[in-house]
């Protein structure tokens, strides 16, 4: 093999090759195969509404699970996005009553998941602390900063149109939310897959000190997705206080587990540097058909959890018993 | 060369005696890749047998199947002529086969005694690890192989010639028949080497089978009593030391004539581009000033530990200086990043590619283009047909060999990776690149390309600064050197001053009559 004439072509394997190999692949199979079990085991799943009902069951998580999937894959964790939703809907709540109208509304609670992120952010990024650990100390404080504000009481008169964003429809049966959950998608997607920022964070989770030697401000591009991440808590605040139309202390309460689980089981990997925005997107689908399907079943809460515990375990675990059978 | 020192090999080598330990018709293959194909291997008690060959040739792959980390598609293992097979590492282990690695792993948290017998620890009652056996056995072991090292110290605290040792002493704990020796000298000083081939000695009047892999010929020729050579996975020849000469082994390694000698310069050297004045540390470094033209080459030589590597990771924006100032082309600038470093056309080629130099698990074009990305991009949107076109340029130029573009760089050989990074910087159009240990660890073709390179990209103005502690190198390519030692500038060199005697006088703080 001569030097001179060893030609290295760009590719082996065509991108859309590679993707039929993928996570995504096999996860879509997943969600179709629990679509129909579903179709056979309800004569009401098949309707347009229920379908439609069905979303809201994770359009808000994964609203956040989006963002979390950049901060996932750039190595770091955020683990008080449940309780920023709480900290940003009290914080709406407090405003109401001093009467604030709607778009003041819809701009504390963005603000506020902005503070929250750049917090975290600060923490993180400038302090060099542990994000794991950074974000369960603010997972307690945001928290209970709400239950200091509201006790067991609750903040209600929110006004009318405010109701639009949880519980407003666009089209038919395409909710306002649903809308919102495939622009904030569609977004996401594009900023992990098609620019330099999302290249920067792939870089990053797969090795921090590489990057940084390759002249990456690995410090800014975290501190942004932290920011980031709490901005989508602050949308997802809104939304959900929308929905609800009442804030109490306890809202969202352990949501950042099942956005975690949501992240993980579209195939982000929880050692960073690997995922993509099409496999949280299936994810949520997965994950929302799942607790539909078992609640048209009438399966309590609890049991829901399991489910969704054990099809995550299984989906991660499939493919690695797949390798192990395999001799290398 | 001590020929007259060695043993008469030949009688080893008649085909009556059975290796210790041998392999044939070993192939592995990789996606893309076909790491070893057909390749045989023997080694023989109370010998050392020395694996020469380039960086990818497969030496790295046949040690990872003697020690039980890959499995071979096909061919055999035989120990005392019996067929082995090593399914893990244990088994290669408890078959006593033991290699010390190009970058062993051991525990910086731990203490030495306890990477010595990680695994195979001294058990006392109950179970437990019996701490006390433990302490005496590592410190038996340690004042064998001449090492000064406590037991009880921390790893952490341990400078890198005394890690390697602790490797040493760890691969003899396990009682090993088999010794590989993945280039143990890479990381040491003079004084230790000597140590290193006192202990090779014994091992061998202990009966052990040493497999050697080195890439200097002078260590070879040394403490080698039969050598195979492989070449893009095959074997291209075997037999005894003393049948073979330097440049015989030089043209089996590479398939065809190599200079020895260091490439032809135009030492065109232009204006003045870089200015540094009064760099300090708190505790890395003091007082650095010096001054780099364009199409200059400039050596900095020092022993391990003189603060080169942490100086120029200063300059490059990694650590922040205390104090001092840099300019380029005449005007102030400001690093406290390496993102500022690069815009002011400074880049820095790491010594330690695996962690900092590459990103392994990122295909070789994302590595490339990764500082270049505001160029092939579009207001910030990827457009990847000009990240290939931009990675073709360079890498082509570098003579990069991969399966594709869109391999990962850890799927590379050492001396590609090297390439992938080099590529990486050459893209930014620097105006100052600095090499640390750029050919360290790799191989005499890939370092002659290497050197070639770093000729051809200083005739064509690029500013160079090479940190080396290989004196050849710094003698060969520099046109200056600056030598320092405990931090601080010890003497800069022009170019007819510089010889191995006030190099190495100047880095020891040696002042010898006459000098």
């Amino acid at each position: 093999m001569s030097t001179a004439s060893h030609f290295v072509p760009d590719r082996l394997q065509t991108p859309l090759e590679r993707r039929l190999k993928s996570w995504e692949s096999l996860l879509m199979l997943v969600a179709i195969g629990i679509f129909i079990a579903n179709s056979f085991a309800s004569p009401y799943f098949l309707n347009a509404w229920n379908l439609s009902d069905a979303t809201f069951n994770f359009t808000e998580k994964a609203m956040i699970a989006f963002a979390m999937a950049l901060l996932i894959i750039s190595g770091e964790i955020d683990l008080s996005v449940a309780a920023i939703i709480a900290l940003a809907s009290t914080a709406m709540g407090a405003a109401v009553q001093v009467g604030v109208g709607t778009p003041g509304l819809v701009l504390i609670g963005l603000s506020v998941g902005l503070l929250c992120g750049a917090f975290n952010g600060i923490l993180v990024t400038g302090l060099g602390l542990p994000s794991i650990v950074v974000t369960i100390g603010t997972m307690s404080l945001f928290r209970g900063i709400s239950f200091i504000i509201l006790g067991d009481q609750a903040y209600r008169g929110y006004p009318s149109d405010f109701a639009f964003f949880g519980q407003g429809y666009v089209w038919w049966v395409i909710s306002f939310e649903f809308v919102l959950f495939a622009i904030i998608a569609a977004i996401y997607a594009v900023i992990l897959h098609m620019t330099n920022f999302g290249r920067a964070v792939y870089a990053i989770g797969n090795n921090a000190t590489g990057a940084l030697f390759s002249g990456i401000r690995v410090a800014r591009v975290k501190f942004i997705v932290f920011l980031m991440t709490g901005l989508m808590s602050g949308v997802a605040a809104v939304c959900l206080t929308s929905r609800l139309g009442s804030t109490r202390p306890s809202i969202a309460f352990g949501w950042e587990l099942e956005i975690v689980t949501m992240v993980v089981l579209g195939g982000v990997s929880i050692l960073g540097g690997s995922g993509s925005i099409p496999g949280v997107v299936i994810a949520a689908f997965v994950m929302g058909l799942v607790t539909f399907g078992l609640g048209l079943l009438n399966v309590p809460g609890i049991v829901m959890s399991i489910v969704i515990g054990a099809l995550l375990i299984s989906v991660i675990a499939l493919p690695r018993l797949w390798a192990m059978w395999r001799p290398r | 060369m001590q020929l007259e020192l060695r043993p008469d090999v030949s009688v080893y080598a008649a085909p009556d005696v059975v290796p210790l330990l041998s392999i044939s018709g070993v192939t592995k293959t990789f996606p893309g890749v076909r790491a070893l194909s057909d390749v045989s291997l023997k080694l023989y008690p109370g010998k050392v047998t020395a694996l020469v060959g380039e960086n990818g040739a497969g030496k790295s792959t046949v040690v990872k199947v003697l020690t039980g980390i890959y499995q071979p598609d096909d061919g055999e293992v035989r120990i005392d002529g019996r067929p082995v097979r090593f399914p893990t590492p244990q088994s290669a282990e408890s078959a006593g086969v033991t290699a010390i690695h190009q970058e062993t792993v051991l525990f910086d948290e731990l203490s030495v005694a306890e990477n010595i017998f990680l695994g195979h620890a001294p058990k006392g009652r109950f179970g437990l690890i019996d701490k006390d056996t433990m302490a005496a056995r590592a410190r038996e072991i340690l004042s064998d192989i001449g090492a000064k090292i406590e037991p009880g110290a921390t790893l952490k605290d341990l400078g890198t010639a005394n890690k390697h040792l602790v490797a040493i002493a760890r691969a003899l704990s396990i009682d090993a028949r088999v010794v590989i020796m993945d280039e143990p000298s890479a990381a040491l000083s003079h004084t230790e080497i000597e140590e290193l081939y006192e202990l090779v000695e014994e091992l061998k009047r202990q009966g052990k089978a040493i497999l050697f892999i080195s890439h200097k010929f002078e260590e070879i020729f040394r403490i080698a009593d039969f050598f195979t050579v492989y070449r893009d996975g095959q074997m291209v020849g075997e037999g005894a030391i003393s049948d073979v000469s330097e440049p015989e082994l030089v043209k089996m390694m590479v398939g065809r004539d190599v200079s020895q000698i260091f490439p032809e310069r135009d030492h065109n050297i232009g204006d003045e581009i870089l200015v540094v004045d009064k760099y300090e540390h708190p505790t890395e470094f003091a007082d650095i000033g010096f001054t780099l033209r364009r199409g200059e080459i400039l050596g900095f030589y020092g022993l391990v530990g003189a603060g080169r590597s942490e100086f120029m990771q200063a300059l490059f924006g990694i650590t922040r200086p205390s104090g001092g100032t840099v300019k380029i082309d005449g005007a102030p600038v400001t690093i406290h990043s390496p993102a500022d470093a690069v815009k002011s056309g400074i880049v820095y080629v790491p010594e330690d590619r695996g962690r900092q130099g590459a990103i392994g698990a990122l295909p070789i074009f994302q590595n490339v283009t990764l500082p270049s990305l505001a160029r092939t991009s579009r207001k910030g949107f990827l457009k990847l047909a000009e990240e290939f076109k931009l990675t073709r340029e360079y890498t082509e130029r570098l003579e990069l060999r991969a399966a594709s573009l869109d391999t990962d760089v850890s799927n590379l050989s050492g001396g590609n990776q090297q390439k992938v990074v080099i590529a990486k910087w050459l893209a930014t159009q620097p105006k100052v690149i600095i090499l640390d240990e750029p050919t360290k660890g790799i191989d005499i073709g890939s370092k002659a390309a290497v050197h070639e390179f770093m000729a051809e990209l200083s005739d064509q103005g690029l500013a160079v600064i090479m940190i080396s502690s290989e004196i050849p190198e710094i003698i060969g390519m520099s046109d200056r050197v600056i030598v320092m030692r405990e931090g601080r500038i010890a003497a800069e060199l022009d170019r007819a001053n510089i010889t191995p005697e006030t190099l190495v006088s100047h880095a020891a703080g040696i002042r010898e009559a006459g000098l």
